[in-house]
């Protein structure tokens, strides 16, 4: 472990910075609120001299990622950064960076989609992504979203998976409250995170056809070898965090157990909510209340196996969503938890909450609310159907 | 055409290694109907040389064409466009 510098930063600052240390060749991104603040600090390190990236100023996401592609498909390291309708202009590009094998980090900065329109933080964004091929990374706070977006970059051009890194960050919430973070010092991210080596380099002298048309008779054989990559990324995070953490003396896995071990009620949930999660979690545990959160780290691949092991003393549980799937049995994360828990016949109550829609804080009390909850549907051993709504007006 | 492979012996993300591999692509097999053009008729005025999206129609050594059935699809542009009506598409 080597001596860090602590930086007030936001949390786009904390990933720009973190983008900045990991020498990007190609930068092509355009500014949308939450996200912003990572693309303006970005082209002042490319402005100021301290990063001799190309930073292309495209006319709309979709020109950005397509620029991204393009980029990484030459054998550069390329780093971008979205947000809400810009990750949804992005759309059939992501199919096209995941399907090409490209290696691309992306710091999505998640916020409410559109209508009505909002700028503030959930995670519908992303969750209209979740199929994209992505490898997609949730931060609790500033300091993961530096440590993640570092990371992801050996993760994403690793010549096992060469797939594409969402690392996502809560609109406003990590965006734009300012943490101390413990930063590396760029000598040692340089040697944790060489210069990427380009599994496939464009030639001349040896010509190479990317991209080109695949009928039935290929398609899926292309989709099936994209999968296979996809079922490798779990490990080799975890094999990328044990050298991190090396470097760092922070530990990182797929999911983030607090509490777990000797709990009898849990909740689990994504992004920054974890971080209000544990904190109520400790205070109940001062009161005799055996309360654990589970943060999943990784969700796409789905860390299903880590999930059910650290469940397995686990009476019942919340699920918590910060997004809504219209008119399914329930939202995404309780739709990937319900269908595990299937799997591995382990029948526990659950519950699945939807909060936080358009930025809505959510408090500890209503946090409380849900240990509450999850403490009925242990006693009752009822498993509610569907999910319901915290933090909305009734009446 | 070749055995077609698995995913395990294809080049990841469906890149192909070699240049000009579309030559072995025969899209001739596509074809539901077949231009045939009456020779003896044929004035060479390559229209249907020119208008041929597939480069499929051959100029031949006497001035007149033929068709490349390795690759014409049968879109019947050739048919179309031909000035003095000499070519027909007749059903594979």
């Amino acid at each position: 472990m080597m001596e860090q510098k602590v930086i007030a930063v936001s949390g786009d600052e904390a990933v720009a910075y973190a983008a900045k240390q990991c020498k990007p060749d190609v930068v092509a991104a355009y500014p949308i609120t939450p996200q912003t603040i990572i693309v303006e600090r970005f082209s002042e390190y490319v402005a100021n001299g301290e990063v001799d990236s190309e930073f292309i100023c495209v006319e709309s996401e979709h020109s950005a990622l397509s620029a991204c592609i393009g980029a990484s498909l030459a054998g550069a390291r390329v780093f971008t950064a979205t947000s809400s309708q810009g990750l949804a202009l992005m759309h059939e590009m992501l199919y096209i960076a995941s399907g090409l094998r490209c290696p691309i980090v992306m710091a999505i900065v998640n916020r409410a989609l559109s209508a009505p329109i909002n700028i503030h933080g959930d995670h519908s964004d992303i969750m209209g992504s979740r199929d994209s091929g992505w490898i997609d990374i949730f931060c609790e706070n500033s300091q993961e979203a530096y440590d993640f977006t570092i990371q992801a970059f050996k993760l994403s051009e690793d010549h096992d998976i060469l797939l594409p890194v969402s690392v996502n960050l809560d609109g406003f919430i990590l965006s734009h409250s300012v943490e101390d973070i413990k930063a590396l010092s760029d000598d040692y991210v340089s040697k944790f995170l060489p210069p990427r080596i380009p599994y496939y380099t464009l030639d001349a002298e040896k010509p190479i056809t990317i991209g080109a048309l695949a009928l039935p008779d290929y398609y899926f054989e292309i989709k099936r070898q994209q999968d296979e990559a996809y079922k490798k990324v779990l490990s080799k995070f975890k094999e990328i965090s044990r050298e991190f953490s090396k470097f760092s003396g922070r530990k990182y896995d797929v999911i983030d157990n607090f509490q777990i071990d000797d709990a009898k009620i849990a909740l689990i949930g994504m992004g920054s909510t974890i971080g209000t999660a544990k904190y109520v979690a400790k205070q109940l545990r001062k009161k005799g209340k055996k309360v654990g959160v589970m943060g999943i780290k990784v969700y796409r691949p789905f860390p299903s196996k880590e999930i059910i092991k650290a469940l397995e003393n686990i009476k019942a549980l919340a699920i918590l969503d910060r997004a809504l799937s219209p008119g399914a049995l329930s939202a995404p994360l309780g739709l990937d938890i319900k269908a595990l828990l299937y799997e591995y016949d382990f029948k526990i109550p659950v519950i699945n909450f939807v909060y936080g829609l358009g930025g809505r804080d959510i408090s500890p009390k209503e946090i409380v609310t849900i240990f509450n909850r999850i403490e009925k549907i242990a006693k009752k051993k009822t498993m509610p159907h569907g999910y319901e709504y915290i933090g909305v007006r009734e009446k | 055409m070749s055995k077609l492979k698995s995913w395990k012996e294809l080049p990841i993300g469906g890149v192909i290694l070699e240049a000009g591999s579309s030559l072995e692509y025969k899209t001739g097999s596509w074809r539901s109907q077949r231009p045939i053009i009456n020779r003896e008729k044929c004035i060479g005025c390559l229209f249907c040389w020119i208008y041929c999206p597939d480069s499929a129609i051959i100029r031949a050594e006497d001035g007149k064409v033929d068709v490349n059935y390795d690759y014409c699809k049968g879109c019947g542009i050739c048919a179309a466009e031909c000035p003095v009506h000499v070519i027909i598409m007749k059903e594979e």
